[in-house]
């Protein structure tokens, strides 16, 4: 039977990542997904007619553009297209707009504060200095802090020169940054309640944390830290669905010689003499290899896909304690033709943006009560983008697909499972509030997908359905992520590595996760390195 | 008879009212005297549309001559260096002519119209070369640029819309092709050109028909993504494509005072351009004796390492910089292929394609400069050379 240098389990963004760079170096890679679709949560499937939709991820800012280049993802189809800026619509029958263009963004604040238009600037220039430390530690491994191997103490060394760099005034406000709430963090600069409100949504998405919660600042600035084309926190599509995505990491693995398999869902990671050797697929079948790589997130991975003897107490126990829980949902809905919204001059720019439907601070606590209390939020932070207001191949001339990101949306109500007409309540809840600004909106709905967390879970295999692979807060970031003392891609198993979101840097369609723990395995095989380094901010 | 004042303003073009309706920016500069957009609503916008939807960009401004008569074959074939008579009506040639020191005057593209019947359009002015090229031959030439409204049509989308107007047969029609079509009661030349590397289109009528044509055009392409665009995305779609622009990538021969900062042909990368097989051409002599002893410089299409683009960039053949051969001429961050692209000019016999040459970047954060030096490769390819530009019939999407 063959051994193949490596398989990689699970055909997601990371996996096919991980895969493609292996086979670039030279390997003899097999990626094997359970689905008879590849792209885990970055995917675009036909579920009506001619509408492609992204079913799960729907936005494209954070893929590594190194990544980008490294794998000339262009050759294989992907082309991501930049959209406008944000809107949020209020009750009152206004709106709030956040454009591209900097004068006319802050004409737009200084409608409702002239002070927090220019407060702006300082709200601005604080967030990018605390995302630069970031950016600069997407694309590396992170160091362990309790080695004294010299490649770690170099890691830390950059880390606290990174932070030295910020200037020793601002160090507090770093250490204050990643510890402390969004909504405190914005009250700090604004005093307009719906810009904070518009702005506070990039704090929570994908986590199961309020806007009040420590630790949501940070995630703000994962929503920042992307970048088409060097605009740093702007947003785009990738053409043909986050699919596209997917599809071109696998053109670039297949052309490299790499071998992907659907249908081929993992049961066990084979483990022999504590060497990982392989899988055994739910068909029966086994394929053997040197390495292993698990895309799947880290409790998939230990708690369901190994033989429980092969996994040490307390590792074991720490991946039981990782928190991923189920946060959002989505709504993806073919569309007759394009929605208006009456409140939104015709002709304006923001048409083509994301759009939001919830325009306090109080109204955004409140959406996390909901969830608190074990159901979805009855008037829920939607973030709504019409990809085909750009994208001409996702729908038919004239018809378009809407995606819609719901926050919050438990994995279980009240602790039992979802039944079909708790499912079609929540979709009617969207469907509502997004009504109640566009009147035609209703009967312009062909179909449309209702994601629960527990169906995200069940279709693509992510624990509760957890958009980043586990929460992204201090305690499980950097060399904490996933686990203390694993950060660094390689398992407790030897042979056994792990490239999913639940590794540094977390979720978000980076790849960059991917990209890492190939970087790594490289050197464990001691073979070229084919993986990019950080293009560097300066 | 009394004297007529010239226009001391800008001009516009035919499509000017079209374009001041959909501007929402208010920057606008001049071409050859005519304002036009930098940019409408928001150059990356417009740059997307051209590889994502349709944009459409009005040149009406470029230069364009119609040349005529019994010779024009004979003429033309001795202006430029390529063998015009495997050119038949219906099909349209890029093109270069040179002086008699077979140095570049311009580029432009030729289009066959019809029988002995010829239009070139290039970015400069060249009657006073055109007719002085023409004594002795039957043969007639007219500046016809103020006489022709053009719009150019490109993106994946841009077939789809063109369809969608009612232009019939257009799937036809291959890449540097062109056909005549009777559209809404006037004459409408549509050839398969452009100047974005994508799959695309030009149109090209009489100036009364502009405002109609336009109106048609953009409701077709209402549900097919069009817009309008600037010379900003066009810039950054040109240099992804690989294509040379004059005064930039270098400079029309008859219009430098500075010996040697001419180029020719097989210096600007166009020796597939240069014909020695057929009859004389202007230019002839020189271009052989540089293919015999080699040529001084060469044009490089640069993959450039990083994020910087390297505008302005000395080119050097080695990391420390000790050895400068050349600079960049053009240069961009390439959205769609996630490279930092430059085109630039570097002395032989350095830069063959996959070599490996050092840009030195000079860039700007708050305030402070920096330099690096980056690792380039010279690339043979256009940087965007995507399928649907060559499918006949094109997709619709």
């Amino acid at each position: 039977m063959k051994t193949y240098d490596a398989v990689v389990v699970g055909a997601g963004h990371n996996g096919l990542t991980t895969a493609a760079f292996l086979a670039k170096a030279g390997l003899d890679v097999v990626c094997v997904e359970k689905n008879d679709y590849i792209g885990g949560a970055a995917v675009s499937r036909k579920l009506h007619e001619d509408w492609i939709y992204s079913n799960c991820s729907y936005v494209c800012s954070l893929l590594r553009p190194e990544i980008f280049r490294a794998l000339e993802l262009h050759r294989h189809g992907l082309q991501v297209t930049p959209f406008g800026g944000s809107l949020t619509f209020m009750e009152n029958g206004d709106y709030y707009g956040s454009y591209h263009d900097p004068e006319v963004a802050y004409r737009e604040r200084a409608r409702f504060s002239r002070r927090d238009a220019d407060a702006y600037e300082r709200y601005r220039s604080d967030t990018m200095r605390q995302c630069r430390i970031i950016r600069d530690f997407l694309l590396s491994t992170p160091p362990d802090p309790t080695s004294f191997r010299p490649k770690d103490l170099l890691g830390l060394m950059q880390i606290g020169r990174k932070f030295l760099e910020v200037g020793e005034d601002r160090i507090y406000e770093t250490i204050r940054f990643w510890t402390m709430s969004v909504a405190e963090y914005l009250d700090e600069y604004f005093e307009t309640d719906v810009i904070k409100a518009a702005m506070s949504g990039s704090g929570i998405i994908g986590t199961a944390l309020g806007i009040h919660s420590p630790g949501t600042a940070y995630v703000l600035l994962h929503h920042y830290m992307g970048d088409v084309d060097g605009n740093v926190g702007s947003w785009g599509f990738a053409r043909g669905g986050m699919g596209a995505v997917s599809g071109a990491i696998a053109g670039a693995f297949q052309s490299y010689g790499g071998e992907l398999r659907t249908e081929a869902g993992v049961d066990k990671i084979i483990v022999r003499n504590g060497n990982a050797r392989g899988v055994g697929l739910e068909n029966g079948d086994e394929i053997l290899a040197n390495i292993v790589v698990s895309a799947m997130d880290v409790k998939r991975t230990f708690l369901n896909c190994m033989d429980r003897s092969d996994v040490d107490e307390d590792f074991y126990t720490r991946v039981e304690n990782f928190k991923i829980r189920g946060s959002s949902g989505k709504l993806n809905i073919a569309l007759d033709g394009l929605p208006t919204f009456p409140a939104l001059p015709e002709g304006n720019s923001l048409h083509i943006s994301d759009m939001h439907f919830i325009d306090s601070m109080e109204r955004m606590e409140r959406a996390y009560d909901d969830w608190k209390a074990g159901t979805w939020s009855k008037d829920p932070y939607i973030d709504m983008v019409i990809p085909t207001t750009v994208d001409p191949t996702m729908a038919p001339p004239g018809k378009h697909f809407m995606s819609c990101f719901i926050q919050y949306c438990p994995h279980k109500l009240e602790g039992r499972d979802w039944t079909d007409p708790e499912r079609e309540a929540f979709a009617r809840t969207v469907i509502d509030q997004i009504a109640n600004y566009s009147p035609d909106f209703k009967k312009l709905i062909l179909h449309y997908e209702v994601r629960t967390p527990a169906d995200i879970e069940e279709q693509i295999g992510i624990t509760e359905g957890n958009i980043f692979h586990g929460e992204l807060t201090m305690d499980q970031l950097l060399f904490n992520r996933p686990v203390p003392g694993y950060a660094q891609y390689r398992a407790p198993v030897a042979g056994l590595y792990m490239c999913g979101s639940s590794t540094h840097p977390g979720g978000g369609v980076m790849a960059a996760p991917g990209a890492n723990a190939a970087r790594e395995i490289l050197a464990d095989l001691k073979r070229p390195n084919t993986v990019p380094e950080n293009f560097g901010d300066d | 008879m009394s004297a007529r004042e010239v226009p001391q303003g800008r001009l516009r073009t035919p499509f000017y009212s079209r374009l001041a309706e959909l501007d929402t920016l208010n920057a606008w500069h001049t071409w050859k005297g005519y304002t036009v957009p930098d940019a409408l609503y928001c150059a990356d916008t417009e740059y997307f549309a051209i590889r994502n939807s349709t944009a459409v960009f009005d040149l009406t401004p470029m230069t364009k001559y119609r040349i005529t008569g019994p010779d024009a074959l004979v003429y033309i074939d001795r202006l430029v260096t390529r063998d015009m008579s495997k050119i038949r009506p219906g099909r349209v040639a890029y093109a270069v002519w040179c002086n008699d020191q077979g140095q570049t005057i311009d580029d432009g593209t030729i289009f066959h119209l019809r029988e002995g019947e010829y239009r070139l359009c290039s970015q400069e002015r060249h009657c006073a070369w055109l007719m002085d090229s023409a004594i002795g031959l039957d043969v007639s030439i007219t500046d016809e640029t103020a006489d022709v409204a053009a719009l150019a049509v490109q993106g994946p989308t841009s077939f789809a819309t063109l369809s969608r107007m009612g232009i019939d047969g257009l799937g036809e029609l291959k890449p540097f092709g062109l056909m005549h079509v009777d559209f809404d009661g006037f004459e409408l030349m549509v050839s398969r050109t452009g100047f974005t590397g994508d799959l695309g289109y030009e149109l090209w009528t009489a100036p009364e028909n502009a405002v109609s044509l336009w109106d048609y055009l953009f409701a077709a392409g209402e549900i097919t993504g069009i817009r309008a665009m600037g010379t900003d995305a066009l810039e950054q779609a040109r240099i992804e494509a690989g294509y040379i622009m004059a005064y930039i990538d270098f400079l029309p021969a008859n219009a430098t005072m500075r010996t040697g900062r001419t180029r020719s042909p097989l210096e600007l990368g166009l020796d597939w351009l240069v014909d020695f097989k057929k009859p004389n051409f202007n230019g002839r002599r020189a271009l052989a004796e540089e293919k015999r002893s080699g040529s001084t410089w060469r044009l490089v299409k640069l993959d450039i390492e990083g994020n910087k683009p390297a505008h302005h960039a000395y080119i050097f053949a080695d990391r420390k910089g000790r050895k400068n051969i050349g600079f960049v001429t053009s240069a961009t961050w390439s959205p769609v292929c996630k490279q930092n692209i430059a085109l630039g000019t570097v002395r032989m016999p350095l830069g063959a394609p996959g070599s490996e040459l050092w840009v030195e970047i000079f860039y700007q954060r708050e305030m402070h400069w920096s330099r690096v030096m980056a690792r380039a490769e010279v690339v043979d390819k256009p940087f965007w050379f995507p399928k649907r530009r060559g499918l006949t019939p094109p997709d619709l999407v």
